[in-house]
């Protein structure tokens, strides 16, 4: 049977029209393209070959990296689990096996119908509301059997997702404490009335005098970013919100953008007035598709306010315009250079550095990257100024930080602190009883152990982008890790070779101990591994992907010499295991299927 | 403007916007490398060429050369781990030197052989890589592939074309060509390109040809790949 031939081009045109047919666009319009096909059909990419002007290898390179683009056919329902420690503590891999067996699919396959496909994929950023999935990009919370069962039905019934319960939809902000940014009234246009008052330089120097450092995790002081980009040359300035939110444990920024978004858009658009910047770009990950619409309105809405266009707030020459980018599941693009490739219509791999963004960044053009809470923060400091702001938290960590809190507690959710908390605070706050470890900053960051629930969180103790997720004393810490290191094998953007190669390789000796073949000799692979990933690797993801190991190993030892079951070394491969293709292929399960184990034989 | 640096005690002079190991080979110390080349572009992504520049390790082929700056490359951890990746390369892909065309001319053996690398130590992945024979005059053998993107950056920075790309990601990155098929035949590839003249590893052979220059008297049998990367600078001075 022939099959219809499909126009690409009725679908197509106004997407790429509204890119302005440029290929730097492409990671838009390859979003766009899939969102109205299902996925990135050969014919379709034929036409945008043709009307970008670029090479097919472009554009599979571009698509091929993103693990949201599909080259093939994928299923009109597209469900992925979120697979993060949370999810799998709230049993989605029993969920996501029943999905399966209702649906008569395997995970990672297009069921035969060509209906549906079920898959994991990396942390939702839901982990308050979890178990959670996404079905063809869009967010469901709060996965039950029920609920599970119910979504079968629809699936079954090719019910169209904008026709399900909107329940299923909803995503709450759970707010537990509430300081100086979550705190409610602002009023959309006074920070920048403020700004303009003080004029560019004395915002500059009011962000100076406020200590404000960046709340994606490193760290770095703001007012020397501002600064080094407004005096670095160039034909134009960029702002860049970091909202690629991709850390596993982490949400606090899909709540500042849901329900202080005001805030966002206003501090980037009073970074653009410092540095003299015409254009912001604020990167939504993947998983936050869902906000699109959300933030498109209050753009819109405060271009009627005059806080966006020209001639802001009536003055002169100060003009200013947000574009909203949506990435597509590759956490690397967190690293502002990757973002700015992917911004760019680009696969995600982190740039050699320097020069760093301040002076060639988005167009090769001088570019401040902050991460969405920074920009928020800015909101306050140029209202109340900044001898106001570093009076609050700690002498090296003035202001405060939102914290996503989820785990093994009672109470989950968004918590805002004044820096020097202490982690034993805020294990009480969120109802955590008989915590044996916290994870904070996700999985990049580091491991605590009981003994130190009295560090802070602070710069000079423990810096954080805001993920803390608890664990209690059933939790298998082994496990914890493993899970990690699964998700940064996976999210390696393969650029180099120690990341590329040793991300995998520290996968599968995690694996090897899982398995029950582990020895004191791999505990002693996985060490070199790791520091061979922190002097090698290219950028930040091969230097931290290791830290979960390397924590929990020295502050949770028992759980890996449980593991150590042999005192010799003996190789991960086992041809018992290895047969399980041709029992499953055969059906059988009779004991004549297996070899004599390895104890019987000795 | 030109300035000195040393490398591991020797002073090096180098000319601004020169890398160090630019500089370094042209002054005829060899740095080991593989994604590096120089006629090209640096890509800085097989890390190979990490050196200490006054104690930081960095790679050598995308750090601008600085005068005074105190560079180290023949220390035995950065010997160990130059092993170490070229190990991960080797287990990373399939790589059969015995039955391999490109056997005793190959960049990533030589390497081997001059870091003496004497096992693959990590397990295989065995990573199924399948051959495209489509091409009347060459063949494409992704197993041996490295991802060092020369050819990507021959095709498109001096031959035009756009033949090769990396695709994929993370440890499923791989090389993909400039067709719907996907094949080789269906580009606009030829012979005469300087991407057919260029992968260090064997995924790119010219076909209708073997073993024309018997193992044993091939380039790396001879000379070891330190002194050849040696008199191929000398080479283009003259």
């Amino acid at each position: 049977m022939d099959k219809p031939k499909v126009d690409h081009k009725s679908y197509l045109n106004p997407i790429l029209a509204r890119y302005g047919f440029q290929a730097i666009n492409l990671v838009q319009i390859l979003r766009e393209a899939q969102e109205s096909f299902g996925y990135l059909h050969p014919d379709a990419i034929d036409y945008l070959i043709n009307k970008l002007n670029v090479p097919r290898t472009k554009i599979e390179g571009v698509a091929s990296f993103y693990s949201f683009f599909y080259l093939e056919p994928r299923g009109k329902y597209r469900v992925l689990f979120s697979d993060n420690i949370t999810d799998r503590m709230l049993y989605n891999q029993s969920l996501m096996a029943r999905l399966c067996r209702n649906l008569w699919v395997e995970p990672g396959k297009l069921s035969e119908d060509g209906l549906v496909s079920v898959d994991f994929t990396s942390c939702t950023g839901m982990c308050d509301q979890g178990p959670a999935i996404l079905v063809n990009n869009f967010a469901i919370t709060l996965l039950t059997e029920q609920r599970v069962d119910e979504i079968c039905d629809l699936i079954r019934n090719r019910v169209p997702l904008a026709l399900w319960p909107p329940e299923y939809f909803q995503v709450m902000d759970n707010i537990r404490r509430k300081d100086l940014l979550l705190e409610d009234g602002f009023v959309a246009g006074a920070a920048l009335a403020a700004a303009i008052k003080h004029g560019p330089d004395g915002m500059l120097a009011e962000i100076r005098a406020s200590g404000l450092r960046g709340r994606g995790g490193a760290g770095f002081t703001t007012s020397i970013k501002w600064e080094s980009c407004r005096n670095a040359p160039g034909e134009a300035h960029y702002v860049v919100c970091n909202a690629d939110e991709g850390e596993p444990g982490t949400f606090k920024d899909r709540v500042l953008l849901t329900s202080y978004i005001d805030k966002v858009f206003e501090g980037m658009t009073l970074c653009g007035y410092v540095i003299g910047a015409q254009k912001g770009l604020l990167y939504l990950r993947g998983e936050y598709r869902y906000l699109l619409d959300h933030l498109n309105k209050i753009l819109v809405r405060r271009r009627q306010q005059n806080l966006l266009g020209s001639n802001i707030q009536g003055k002169k020459g100060f003009d200013f315009d947000i574009e909203i980018h949506i990435g597509a599941g590759a956490y690397i693009c967190g690293e502002e250079s990757a973002l700015i490739e992917s911004l760019e219509g680009k696969r995600g791999t982190p740039r050699n550095r320097p020069p760093f963004p301040v002076t060639n960044g988005y167009l090769n053009q001088p570019t401040v990257v902050n991460n969405v809470e920074t920009f928020a923060a800015t909101c306050h400091i140029a209202q109340k100024g900044g001898a106001w702001y570093a009076g609050i938290g700690t002498l090296k960590s003035a202001g405060t930080k939102v914290m996503s809190i989820s785990g093994d507690c009672s109470r989950p959710g968004i918590y805002e602190y004044p820096f020097g908390v202490s982690v034993r605070q805020i294990l009480e706050d969120c109802g955590a009883i008989d915590a044996q470890a916290v994870q904070a900053s996700g999985p990049s960051g580091v491991t605590l152990s009981d003994k130190e629930f009295d560090r802070i969180i602070a710069f000079e103790d423990i810096p954080t982008a805001g993920a803390f997720m608890v664990f209690n004393a059933t939790r298998d810490m082994f496990e914890v890790a493993r899970n990690f290191v699964h998700f940064f094998a996976h999210e390696s953007c393969g650029f180099c070779t120690p990341c590329r190669v040793g991300t995998s390789l520290l996968r599968n000796l995690m694996d090897k101990l899982h398995n029950g073949h582990g020895s004191p000799y791999d505990l002693k692979e996985i060490e070199k591994l790791n520091n061979l990933l922190l002097s090698l690797s290219h950028c930040g993801l091969g230097h931290t992907a290791c830290n979960p190991v390397l924590d929990t190993i020295n502050k949770f030892r028992p759980a890996y010499e449980q593991r150590m079951l042999h005192q010799e070394f003996i190789p991960a491969f086992d041809l018992d295991w290895s047969l399980q293709a041709a029992r499953q292929m055969t059906g059988r399960i009779d004991s004549g299927a297996h070899l004599p184990d390895a104890e019987d034989k000795t | 403007m030109s300035g000195t640096f040393t490398l591991n005690g020797k002073a090096i002079t180098f000319e601004d916007g020169q890398s160090i190991i630019q500089a370094a080979l042209k002054a005829g110390s060899y740095i080991p490398h593989l994604c590096y080349h120089p006629d090209f572009k640096p890509h800085g992504s097989c890390k190979l060429c990490s050196v200490t520049v006054n104690g930081r390790q960095t790679a050598s082929c995308t750090m601008l050369a600085a005068d005074h700056m105190v560079v180290e490359s023949e220390t035995e951890v950065l010997n160990d781990e130059r092993r170490a990746l070229t190990q991960m390369l080797f287990v990373e892909g399939n790589h059969f030197c015995p039955s391999c065309e490109k056997s005793g001319d190959c960049q990533l053996q030589a390497t081997a052989y001059h870091l003496g690398m004497m096992d693959s130590h990590y397990d295989h992945f065995f990573p199924n890589r399948p051959l495209d024979a489509s091409h009347p005059d060459f063949l494409l053998d992704f197993n041996r592939c490295i991802l060092c993107s020369l050819c990507v950056r021959a095709s498109r920075d001096v031959d035009g074309k756009n033949v090769f790309a990396l695709g994929g990601r993370g440890i499923k990155s791989h090389l993909i060509v400039n067709a719907k098929s996907g094949k080789l035949a269906d580009t606009d590839f030829s012979a005469v390109d300087k991407a057919a003249d260029v992968c260090p590893v064997g995924v790119i052979l010219p076909k209708k040809r073997g073993f024309v220059v018997p193992i044993g008297e091939r380039t790396f049998d001879k000379q070891s790949i330190d002194v050849y990367i040696d008199s191929r600078m000398a080479k283009e001075d003259r």
